[in-house]
């Protein structure tokens, strides 16, 4: 599979969480919440940026219940529950967000 | 063995043994992510190092070298999963001129003590490894 984006086409794996890392851009992420009709807001941001950020620290993509947990350290308990979460990211914040952010999926989930 | 019951089910001691040197194969990798999906899954998760295994614990590890994706990094999450358990063998530390000084200083954070860094490393004698190894419900060999 593969998604297209100002004319170049970037590979993605059959779930279209994209094959290297190094081809991600805000383009693309745009790209890809449009497919599924998402509308990146500043709140979503925050996340698919602090996803990016743990994957640099850590090499993985966290679970869901670790992302939680670390979002709830970094941006507040008001963010760091599954409610806010889910209404953000309504196919699994970990998931869909990491597949934003250029990553693989997250490790403890499949 | 006692059972608890969680909301998944039952929880069950899980050991995750670690006998090889990092890089030269994906036994190490691919253990320590077995290890965080089994943590995600909210069971209970140690993890042994023994023989070779205590190399992959070692800091500042450099894989620029030879190309692959230095993920001891990665080792650094096992507090952020809950995993509260990591054991490594004296013995084996020893015998290769390891000191606890040479390991990486792993920690996890007490959510009940204001987040306060705590250790999450312990080194044990082979004695000890035998009665940690022997406690599991299951033990899984990497």
């Amino acid at each position: 599979m593969s998604i297209e984006v100002n004319g170049k086409t970037y590979e993605t794996d059959e779930e279209g969480y994209l094959a290297n890392l190094g081809d991600w851009s805000l383009e693309v992420a745009e790209a890809m919440a449009r497919e599924d009709g998402c509308d990146l807001s500043e709140n979503h941001w925050e996340v698919v940026n602090f996803l990016r950020e743990y994957y640099d620290e850590y090499q993985i993509a966290p679970a869901v219940r670790v992302l939680t947990k670390a979002i709830g350290k970094r941006l507040g308990k008001d963010k760091g529950n599954s409610k806010y979460l889910y209404e953000l990211f309504p196919y699994g914040p970990a998931k869909q967000a990491c597949k934003y952010a250029g990553l693989p999926k997250p490790t403890g989930c499949v | 063995m006692t059972e608890q019951q969680n909301t998944g089910g039952t929880v069950k001691k899980f050991l995750y043994i670690n006998r090889r040197a990092p890089h030269g194969s994906n036994y190490a990798q691919e253990g320590l992510e077995v290890a965080l999906i089994g943590a995600a899954f909210e069971q209970d998760v140690a993890m042994a190092y023994i023989d070779d295994g205590v190399f992959q614990l070692k800091r500042d590890q450099d894989t620029s070298a030879i190309g692959s994706k230095n993920f001891s990094a990665t080792f650094r999450a096992l507090g952020d999963y809950d995993v509260r358990k990591v054991y490594v063998e004296r013995e084996s530390l020893e015998s290769r001129g390891i000191g606890e000084e040479d390991l990486m200083p792993l920690v996890y954070e007490d959510e009940d003590d204001d987040w306060e860094e705590k250790p999450l490393v312990s080194v044990v004698s082979a004695a000890e490894m035998r009665d940690i190894i022997d406690q599991a419900d299951v033990i899984l060999n990497f």
